[in-house]
């Protein structure tokens, strides 16, 4: 798991201090959190954190870019920034007239994207005529848009925190309020998971179009990762590129992100968790009302995909002007595995601040690298995925140094057993790391929301210690074993290489 | 709205290797474009009552001020059986030398890694690691500090280690290369990201760059700073007229005075450090470009000088803020990114600092094509507070935005206890929240035109691009004269440029 998780329970009894703090356990967590099935499917959880007037909310809907069509990379994402645009109420001024106009918007753009797909016969005086009465058309429908209502009434009503993110599993909605706003949110957020428009759709292809210059073509690591993935993968999604091929968000549109919709955002596939102050015996009446209203539809199928077992290793070498990095990946089973929290062992062994075993024997004794680490879970969790090792060189020092440094990490974790220290401080730290968590509203809403998920029961948050605490050493070598070989190994590296183009040339001013 | 498939990593390469550069960039509300709602269209959640707010009183800290000057603030919270405490000390990069740049974060990390008299760090390190506490160091630009974090029952041991840090540091050789070594991988990595560039050369031109608020770290200086000059900066700084110590969680306050008090009584009063006066010209007009021949989108600064949270206008001003950038519903995010889709990342601030004035800066990304006219966006945008008056509308939501979410800077004990020591550091009285939420709530649109006016002046800000000049078309002089700016790192003393 990559979330932090563990129980609190056992903590306390060693301690002995449950009486001295309100009760941080799972029994005081019993109390205070209230979880609803509603008849269209959706799942509502509140739990009560009366500590300030506010509250916080996380919507999680399960499915992510891994769930993005074929040929239709990063659609996931930009749905979520079309969740946005509002609704059939919000962010119009007359939505009977707008709806006439995105339908016409549809009809331009899909007669105009006919042409310019065209192998063959393209006749460019069409595709000017096309392009103009899409064009046309989006202006229409624009007369009707008060652009970014749906945010803006967030704002002013004092949210904080209003942000929404796509990872490959899920997507998630988030944000916090004074408690007082909590029906004008559920409002709010029935509404756009129920009646979202897809307007002004093609104008946010071209921000998600800068938002993957700035995260993937212009940022050097996020360049890396995506080929690391991307060859690490012959057959699972994981392997696409989440915030989408260039070619695809250029050509993806608001038909298909309709579609994602209606087969996604159904709300038997969505669980929404408000954490604060506010009591579940009034709030959830307000709650049923506003998200029972949401027309229910099928779970989607599962996927079908999984990856093939690798058996050749497969590496990329990146050569350009830019400090080297290294990173290599492993496959792994997804979070159901009975060895997930081995990999959590790992992964914290490896990896955690000055006592992790990559610091100590690559940044502190050996003195090569800045920074070195070891990531379970990576790109997702829901399906098979990568526990990936990463480590940053100083000046001077190669990715091949990374390289052999780590694997002789990794076969010292093969033979030998970690020592009994090192498994009690992750054990420890995992006990620490869900009680610090549990004090925090917007913390607190995703945990549960992502638990109950997962596992379909929230109480997994606490269980999960139970399940770190049976990690043995042997456990550790079985695992490292099984998993960290080479014809299981994807690596990507970045190799620095001077600009090949002479000084002169990138001299000169006055552009 | 980010994807976060493929950020994770780059998110933990760059948190250890690079000074995080996180500007929010949220915008506020379009006034005379967004057509009025016509009657026919429902408007449902106008008749959501929206009933009185719980009633709260924030959580305030109990302060003590010891007679050799040490500031203790307390704050019970007993929610987690945890206590975390901060010390505070005065003195930061700025009061640094010039030439040596880069020593106060060596301090900041090496003190705490090199460990104590009695134990070395990283024997500290597996010993806090056993009890999932922390005792960490650090430097910034104003302050240092010592801040510690553990369950309630090992506050004793990790209290006592963190007292043994504060007053018999053992600073030694191979930690400061270690320390050296990170941060000469910085340098080294500093022009790989254009935002971080972009970040870096902006405050250089709003400040100057030799001034102390902008001036970086070279491979020449951080290796000049030697283990003297950490134990000499120790000594100057660690006095007990300098330090504001803050406590908060699971305890009693009459006791946790008690422990403070034997701890902290001893300390000896000094001389306090002498904040440099420094002058603030603002920068030198004009187009400044940084070329990077791998990238296909600008990143773009507009920047002049800020102010300061004490200045009367600060009031009007934070509005001006929210109604220029403050949210989706700004005029900044609504132009160029809703209405043009020039951008994903575009924003800024007329800046504010507690003791020297801050940046006004607005950013932009995108692509390289679009680098003059994104860029001529803001600056219209800019220019537009002054002849474009604030509507009744965006006066409103402005407002609402700034009053309706006060709590969230008040909702946790911590909260208010972080706001109280800045206060007290930089010497502003405590009640300043509340003095601005009334502050805001008097702003009136008339005030937000008089502070655009007095202010704000487009043809005294410097615009920076940093891009790739063989796909920017049409060419950055359009925007006015261009400067190169040459960004090469300097090599390290005795090698020659890579």
């Amino acid at each position: 798991m990559r979330h932090r998780s563990w129980t609190a329970l056992a903590l306390l009894g060693a301690l002995g201090i449950a009486t001295a703090v309100p009760a941080q356990d799972l029994a005081s967590f019993e109390k205070r959190t209230t979880v609803k099935v509603l008849p269209n499917g959706l799942t509502l959880i509140v739990c009560e954190r009366p500590e300030a007037p506010v509250f916080s909310y996380y919507t999680l809907v399960d499915a992510g870019s891994a769930d993005d069509p074929q040929g239709e990379s990063g659609l996931a994402h930009m749905f979520e920034h079309m969740a946005f645009k509002g609704t059939d109420k919000i962010g119009t001024t007359n939505y009977a007239a707008e709806k006439i106009a995105l339908a016409k918007v549809e009809s331009t753009y899909a007669a105009y994207d006919a042409e310019y797909r065209k192998l063959v016969g393209q006749n460019a005086a069409k595709l000017a005529t096309l392009k103009k009465a899409f064009d046309d058309a989006q202006a229409e429908a624009e007369k009707y848009v008060v652009p970014n209502q749906f945010a803006e009434l967030a704002e002013q009503n004092g949210a904080v925190g209003l942000n929404a993110s796509t990872e490959e599993d899920s997507t998630e909605f988030f944000w916090s309020m004074p408690e007082n706003r909590l029906q004008l949110w559920a409002y709010m957020e029935s509404a756009r998971i129920a009646h979202p428009v897809e307007r002004e759709f093609y104008k946010e292809r071209d921000v998600v179009q800068e938002e993957r210059r700035m995260r993937i073509d212009s940022n050097p690591i996020g360049a890396m990762v995506e080929q690391f993935l991307a060859t690490a993968y012959v057959a699972h999604p994981y392997g696409r590129s989440g915030v989408g091929w260039p070619s695809e968000i250029s050509q993806v549109t608001a038909t298909e992100a309709d579609a994602f919709h209606k087969k996604y955002y159904v709300p038997a596939n969505i669980v929404i968790a408000v954490v604060g102050d506010l009591k579940a015996s009034q709030a959830m009446p307000i709650l049923e009302k506003y998200f029972g209203a949401i027309p229910a539809g099928p779970k989607p199928e599962p996927m079908t995909t999984i990856e093939p077992k690798q058996f050749a290793e497969k590496s990329v070498v990146i050569r350009e002007a830019t400090q080297p990095f290294f990173i290599e990946g492993y496959h792994r089973p997804d979070y159901r595995d009975p060895d997930d929290s081995v990999y959590d062992a790992i992964s914290d062994i490896f990896s955690n601040g000055r006592t992790g075993r990559l610091y100590k024997s690559l940044v502190r004794d050996q003195k090569i690298a800045a920074d070195a680490g070891g990531l379970s879970n990576f790109p997702g969790e829901k399906y098979p995925n990568l526990f990936a090792f990463y480590a940053v060189p100083i000046p001077g020092q190669t990715p091949d140094a990374m390289r052999d440094s780590i694997h002789k990490e990794i076969e010292k974790l093969k033979t030998t057993d970690v020592t009994d220290a090192e498994l009690a401080m992750f054990k420890t730290r995992a006990r620490a790391d869900l009680l610090r968590g549990l004090a925090d509203n917007e913390g607190l809403a995703h945990e549960l929301a992502e638990y109950q998920t997962r596992y379909g029961d929230w109480r997994q948050l606490f269980h999960e210690l139970d399940r770190i605490d049976a990690v043995s050493k042997a456990d550790i070598r079985r695992v490292a074993n099984q998993i960290f070989i080479p014809s299981n190994r994807t690596s990507a590296e970045i190799v620095f290489q001077p600009p090949a183009k002479p000084a002169a040339a990138n001299a000169g001013g006055g552009l | 709205m980010k994807f976060t498939s493929s950020t994770r990593i780059s998110a933990l390469f760059l948190s250890v290797c690079f000074a995080a550069i996180a500007h929010a960039q949220n915008a506020a509300p379009s006034a005379a474009k967004t057509p009025p709602a016509a009657p026919a269209q429902a408007q449902p959640w106008k008749s959501i009552p929206i009933p009185p707010l719980h009633e709260f009183k924030p959580k305030e800290p109990k302060r003590i001020e010891l007679a050799n000057g040490v500031v203790l603030y307390l704050q019970e919270d007993h929610e987690l059986p945890f206590i975390d405490g901060t010390i505070l000390i005065r003195g930061g990069s700025r009061e640094a030398p010039a030439n040596k740049t880069g020593l106060v974060s060596l301090y900041g990390e090496t003190w705490r890694t090199s460990g104590t008299a009695a134990k070395s760090g990283d024997e500290l390190d597996e010993e806090l690691a056993e009890k999932a506490a922390s005792i960490e160091t650090g430097g910034g630009s104003a302050t240092t500090s010592l801040s510690w974090s553990s369950f309630k029952q090992d506050f004793d041991s990790v209290f006592g280690e963190s007292m043994d840090l504060l007053l018999h540091p053992a600073f030694k050789a191979d930690k400061l290369q270690l320390a050296q070594r990170g941060i000469m991988t910085s340098i080294s990595r500093r022009n790989d990201d254009p935002g971080e560039i972009a970040s870096r050369e902006a405050a250089r031109l709003v400040y100057g760059a030799n001034s102390p608020y902008a001036r970086q770290a070279e491979y020449s200086t951080v290796l000049s700073v030697t283990l003297d000059d950490l134990k000499a900066w120790h000594d100057r700084t660690v006095i007990a007229n300098g330090i504001i110590v803050a406590v908060e969680g699971d305890f009693d306050s009459a006791a946790m005075e008690t422990k403070l008090r034997a701890a902290f009584e001893p300390l000896q009063r000094g001389t306090l450090i002498q904040t440099p006066k420094v002058n603030f010209p603002g920068p030198t007009p004009g187009v400044y470009f940084a070329d990077k021949e791998d990238i296909n989108q600008s990143t773009v600064e507009i920047v002049g000088l800020g102010t300061q949270e004490n200045n009367p206008d600060y009031y009007a001003l934070s509005v001006m803020n929210e109604i220029f950038s403050g949210g989706f519903g700004s005029r900044v995010f609504q132009y160029v990114r809703t209405k043009l889709g020039l951008a994903y990342d575009v924003g800024g601030a007329f800046g504010a600092s507690y003791d020297h004035p801050g940046v006004f800066r607005s950013e932009v990304g995108t692509k390289s094509v679009s680098t003059v006219p994104a860029t001529q966006a803001v600056l219209d945008t800019i220019a537009k507070l002054k002849t474009e008056p604030p509507t009744a509308d965006e006066m409103r939501k402005a407002k609402d935005q700034v009053l309706n979410s006060f709590i969230f800077r008040v909702d946790t004990p911590e909260k208010t206890l972080n706001e109280q020591i800045v206060l007290a550091f930089y010497g502003y009285p405590p009640d300043f929240l509340e003095k601005y939420k009334d502050g805001v709530e008097k702003v009136t649109a008339a005030d937000v035109t008089r502070v655009a006016n007095k202010y704000i002046d487009v043809s005294k800000l410097a615009i920076l691009v940093v891009g790739n000049k063989s796909e920017i078309e049409p060419p950055l002089s359009q925007l006015g004269k261009v400067t190169d700016l040459d960004i090469t790192i300097p090599p390290p003393p005795g090698k020659p440029t890579e």
